[in-house]
C-alpha cells in the first residue's frame, strides 16, 4: 500500500503549486485556460515518471559528487524527446506552450523529486511518486487555467457559458491575472489549512 | 543605432521578463525579502545571463548547426550553464574575493533560474546575430534587476503591516507582482521593437 501513499501525497499534503510553491514559471506562464494548464502538466507529468524511473535504475550507477549533472542530463533527454513528439502530432498547442517545453527542464519539481526521492527509492515508488505529484501539478494547473478562463473568457474547456455580450474581467487572461488568481487560491488553500489545524 | 535603443527600452518596460513573460518566477520571489539581497542576485544574474547567451549562441552557430545536432540544443544548453556557473564560481573565488562574497552565494541558484536557459533559448528562436544576442540579454537581465529591486522595496514595507492570517507569505506576494504587472502593462504599445 506503500506506492498508494506516495501517489496520493501529491494531490493535497505534498502538492507541488499550492502547498510547495515550486515550478513558478510555467504555473504562470501556461495557465490562460483550463486546456493549456491541462496540456502543459501532462507533458511535465510524463518527464516526471520517466526521468523518475530512470533516476532510480541509475541510482547505484551514478558516482554521488555528479549527480546533479547527471539528473540534469537524463531529464534534458525526456524533455527533447516530449518536445520533439509535440511538435511533430500537436503543433497547435506546441505553438501555445511555446518556450515552457524546453524549459521543463529547469522546472525545480523535476529535478527536486529525483534528488529528494528517486535517487534514494525503488523503481515502483518511484514512478508512483512521479506519478501523483505531476498528477497533483496538473490538477493545479488546471485549476488556475479554469479559475481564469472562467473570470476573463466566461467558459471552462472551451465551453461558453457566460453569453457573448456580457463583459468579462480580461484582466485575468493577462499576464496580472496570472499573479492575482494564484495569489488568492494560494491564501484560499492556506485558510483551510489553518481552519484545520485550529 | 536607435534599432538597439528600441530593444534595449522594450525589454526593460515593455516586455519585462518577470512581469510578461513570466521567466525567473523562482529567484523573483525567493530572493526578494531584502533590498540589498536582491540587489547581488540582479547583479549575478545579469552576469552570468550575458555569459550564458554569448556562449550558447557561439556553441549552437559554431558547432550544433555544422553537425546538424540542431535537436541537442536543450541538452547542450543546460549543460552548458551549469558548467559555466561552475566555472564563474570558481573563478571569482580565486581572483576577487570581495566579488565572490557579493555574488557567491547565488550563483548556484542561477543554474536553475530559468530565465537563463529561457533566453538562450528565445534568442536562437529569434535568429539573432551575436550582437544583437548580447544586446538583448544585457536589456532583459536589466529589466529582471529593475523588478526584482522594485519587488524588494515593497516587501520590505509590506513586512510593517497587518496582513490577514491566510494572505501572510506568499499570497500577498503574489498578489502585489500581480500589480506591479499591472502597472507594467502601461507601457503596453509604447514602442514598436524593429527586430
Amino acid at each position: 500500500m506503500s506506492a498508494w501513499k506516495e501517489f496520493t501525497k501529491g494531490f493535497i499534503k505534498e502538492n507541488p503549486t499550492f502547498v510547495l510553491l515550486l515550478g513558478m514559471c510555467p504555473t504562470l506562464g501556461t495557465t490562460t485556460s483550463s486546456i493549456n494548464g491541462l496540456s502543459m502538466g501532462l507533458a511535465a507529468t510524463v518527464v516526471l515518471i520517466c526521468s523518475n524511473c530512470v533516476i532510480s535504475l541509475l541510482k547505484n550507477v551514478i558516482p554521488d559528487k555528479v549527480r546533479i549533472p547527471g539528473f540534469i542530463v537524463v531529464i534534458a533527454s525526456f524533455v527533447t524527446v516530449v518536445d520533439l513528439v509535440m511538435q511533430a502530432y500537436l503543433p497547435d498547442l506546441y505553438e501555445t506552450l511555446g518556450l515552457f517545453i524546453p524549459l521543463i527542464v529547469v522546472n525545480c519539481i523535476i529535478l527536486g523529486r529525483a534528488e529528494a526521492f528517486a535517487s534514494k527509492n525503488g523503481v515502483l515508488l518511484s514512478a508512483a511518486d512521479g506519478l501523483g505529484i505531476g498528477l497533483g501539478f496538473t490538477m493545479s494547473l488546471t485549476i488556475l487555467g479554469s479559475v481564469r478562463e472562467i473570470l476573463g473568457n466566461g467558459s471552462v474547456f472551451g465551453f461558453q457559458f457566460v453569453p457573448e455580450n456580457i463583459d468579462k474581467i480580461l484582466l485575468f487572461i493577462m499576464p496580472p491575472g496570472a499573479f492575482i488568481a494564484l495569489g488568492f487560491l494560494i491564501a484560499f488553500v492556506n485558510h483551510i489549512k489553518n481552519r484545520k489545524a485550529a | 543605432m536607435t534599432g538597439y535603443i528600441l530593444v534595449f527600452i522594450s525589454a526593460i518596460l515593455v516586455n519585462n521578463i518577470v512581469f510578461a513573460q513570466f521567466l525567473g518566477i523562482c529567484p523573483f520571489l525567493g530572493v526578494s525579502n531584502k533590498v540589498s539581497t536582491s540587489v547581488g542576485m540582479g547583479a549575478a544574474v545579469l552576469f552570468v545571463m550575458t555569459l550564458a547567451t554569448t556562449v550558447t549562441w557561439l556553441l549552437y552557430n559554431l558547432v550544433l548547426i555544422p553537425l546538424n545536432i540542431g535537436f541537442m540544443q536543450t541538452v547542450a544548453y543546460i549543460l552548458v550553464i551549469a558548467a559555466l556557473v561552475q566555472m564563474v564560481e570558481i573563478i571569482l573565488k580565486k581572483v576577487s574575493q570581495p566579488l565572490y562574497q557579493a555574488l557567491g552565494v547565488f550563483l548556484p541558484l542561477i543554474t536553475t533560474n530559468c530565465a537563463v536557459l529561457g533566453v538562450a533559448i528565445l534568442v536562437t528562436q529569434k535568429n539573432y546575430n551575436l550582437l544583437q544576442s548580447v544586446v538583448y540579454t544585457i536589456a532583459t537581465a536589466l529589466g529582471f534587476f529593475l523588478a526584482l529591486v522594485i519587488f524588494a522595496g515593497i516587501r520590505e514595507r509590506l513586512e510593517l503591516y497587518e496582513i490577514p492570517e491566510a494572505m501572510k507569505g506568499a499570497p500577498i506576494a503574489l498578489v502585489t507582482a500581480g500589480l506591479l504587472a499591472l502597472a507594467f502593462m502601461g507601457f503596453t504599445g509604447l514602442i514598436a521593437v524593429p527586430w
